[in-house]
């Protein structure tokens, strides 16, 4: 191509990796076919999606651990393949097994050290500060048959980590965590990675993962990337009818500006109207949405509190969605639907089902909006 | 069942008479089956991972070929090799037949498909992630390799154990190219032979034991070695 992807140029301009056009097919199937992505230096990228939607595959092409069948990886401007050793070692990898060798703790973190001919003495430094860092300061003779699924990938994340490489993959590595261990090592992993500087490329299929973890979210669905943006954005307002469903939305509503006044924008819905806080002028037309935890219920007919939610709707519960610990209630207010979260109480509580009739309760700031193409 | 303990007793007599010639038979059966073997796993290990990691159009076929390989009789092998080595043979030349080198040749023939087709098997049930977690983690092709063999070390050296158990037990190949020549190319396998046909069941006794010690022997430490440390995975 010209010679403006071929100037290796290590600035803050060049994203630390491109792929272009990569294209994965095993036999006939196409797995991965992705025109371009880029990961920007010292961001957190999250591969977000389904399973079998191609993330790990695209994860494993990016990461130069398995050739694409056609297209190419850029590692700071320069194209880079399996072969290429010395860039492959600027690249570690945590996976969702540990797949921890048989010996300590202390012999696992320095494993890549060792490949790399790391001294002894320069290695258990690097590898007590790691240890440190994931918070299993000490454990170095501890043998490393004898950990918890938690304390294992820990270590697989200090090995990681120990390579100070300039790009972390991790592919689904809390997947295997039960739901408190995983919100804590979610939270952990987050922070580390947010203090390490580090560029990180985040695979996993729960949203919420993503959104504590990411800096920016590519949505996968059968090979393709469907959605991309800033986690508010792509997880708060999805365009596409699909992404919204994975995300856990209704499809976003399609409406225009109709008045400003101090930032508070009155946005009209196929004759509905929603309060919004926005800056977008009169006339724009915007896509909305609103997250399903941030609207409230009330029983139609009952005195609401005074507040600052000044969005109203009264509604029909068109359909119920029983979830974890929450119950996702379809509202349809005059054709335009939107969702609520409502706990298993309260749903028991309002005595919510399908004809029900409701108030929508939600502030103009939970309102979200862009205008639309 | 007399015949039995007559040649058993016969058998420890001839083992405790400390006879030159018996030492140097054992010598010789664990000469040429050790080196065999060694260069086979030389030679076999590398074919293994390669069929067993890489994938490519034919290798199927070449799967199949050292399958079939692993297959052939000794006697037939022997054949082939005689042929070769004979003087009017490709390899007459080199005038090795009847020698223990001949019988090196026929046995690594045997054992290597044996050492390549087992490690095969054994390093294709490597997962995947855990080869991509070594790549990932800065492995160079050979550290891979070598990573991967250690992690599949049971099934590797279960196919050295086949190969050895094979050879050092087989008759057929040795006896047709080393001729079973006393003080020369007399092994274990071609001594039981020579005294059965003798009636000498004592003697052909003693060497049955002898062999059947020594396999054991060796097939402990070698099971020794699968079993030293086991990974650990979840």
């Amino acid at each position: 191509m010209s010679a403006d992807v071929a100037t290796p140029a290590r600035t803050a301009a060049v994203p630390l990796v491109v792929g272009e056009d990569i294209v994965v097919r095993f036999r006939k199937r196409t797995v991965v076919d992705v025109a371009r992505i880029e990961i920007a230096r010292g961001c957190t990228y999250g591969l977000l999606g389904a399973s079998g939607a191609g993330k790990s595959t695209l994860l494993r092409a990016l990461g130069l651990l398995e050739r694409p069948t056609s297209g190419r990886v850029l590692i700071d401007g320069v194209e880079a393949t399996r072969r290429d050793l010395t860039i492959r070692r600027g690249i570690a990898a945590v996976f969702q097994k540990p797949y921890l060798l048989r010996g300590t703790v202390a012999d696992n973190v320095a494993y890549g050290l060792r490949l790399r001919g790391v001294s002894g003495t320069e290695r258990a430094a690097r590898v007590s500060e790691a240890l440190e860092r994931v918070g299993l300061a000490g454990w170095q003779r501890q043998s490393a048959l004898t950990l918890s699924g938690g304390e294992a990938q820990r270590v697989a994340l200090a090995r990681a980590l120990v390579l100070k490489p300039r790009l972390l993959l991790l592919d689904e590595p809390l997947s295997y965590m039960d739901p408190l261990l995983k919100r804590g090592l979610t939270a952990e992993f987050a922070s580390i990675l947010a203090s390490e500087n580090v560029t990180a490329i985040y695979v996993t299929h729960d949203q919420d993962e993503a959104a504590v973890v990411a800096d920016r979210i590519g949505v996968m669905r059968e090979g393709r990337i469907v959605a991309e943006g800033d986690p508010d954005e792509v997880l708060g307002l999805p365009e596409d009818e699909w992404v919204a469903a994975f995300v856990g939305m209704e499809p976003p509503l399609r409406g225009g500006v109709r008045a400003t006044s101090d930032g508070l924008a009155t946005i009209d819905v196929t004759g509905v109207t929603f309060y919004a806080t926005t800056t977008l002028p009169i006339g724009t037309g915007v896509l909305l949405a609103v997250r399903p935890e941030d609207v409230t219920i009330y029983e139609a007919g009952v005195e609401l509190p005074l507040g600052s939610a000044r969005n109203r709707l009264d509604a029909v519960v068109a359909e119920m969605r029983p979830g974890g610990g929450t119950v996702q209630v379809v509202l349809d207010h005059r054709g335009t639907r939107i969702a609520a979260a409502v706990s298993r109480a309260s749903a028991k509580e309002l005595d919510l089902k399908v004809g029900a009739r409701v108030v929508a309760v939600f502030k103009a700031t939970a309102v979200r909006v862009r205008a639309s193409a | 069942m007399s015949v039995y303990i007559t040649a058993i007793i016969d058998g420890f007599r001839l083992l405790l008479s400390g006879s030159q010639d018996v030492w140097s038979i054992i010598e010789l059966s664990l000469g040429v089956s050790g080196s065999a073997i060694l260069i086979a796993t030389v030679i076999g290990v590398p074919i293994g991972y390669f069929l067993g990691m890489t994938r490519f159009g034919g290798r199927w076929a070449l799967i199949l070929l050292v399958n079939t390989a692993m297959g052939f009789p000794p006697v037939v092998v022997g054949l082939f090799v005689f042929m070769a080595l004979s003087r009017s043979g490709p390899l007459g030349e080199l005038g090795l037949l009847f020698t223990p080198q001949s019988m090196l040749i026929a046995q690594v023939i045997l054992a290597a498909p044996l050492v390549a087709g087992v490690t095969t098997a054994a390093v294709a049930g490597v997962p995947r992630d855990l080869r991509l977690q070594l790549r990932a983690l800065g492995a160079s092709r050979v550290q891979e390799a070598w990573a991967v063999l250690k992690e599949s070390r049971r099934g590797v050296l279960a196919a050295v154990i086949a190969g050895f158990g094979g050879i050092i037990s087989e008759v057929g190949a040795v006896s047709i190219v080393g001729g079973n020549i006393e003080g020369s190319t007399r092994v274990m396998t071609t001594a039981i032979m020579f005294h059965v046909r003798r009636g000498e069941f004592g003697l052909a006794m003693a060497w049955a034991m002898v062999l059947i010690g020594i396999a054991l022997v060796v097939n402990a430490v070698l099971t020794g070695l699968q079993n030293a440390g086991v990974r650990h995975e979840r």
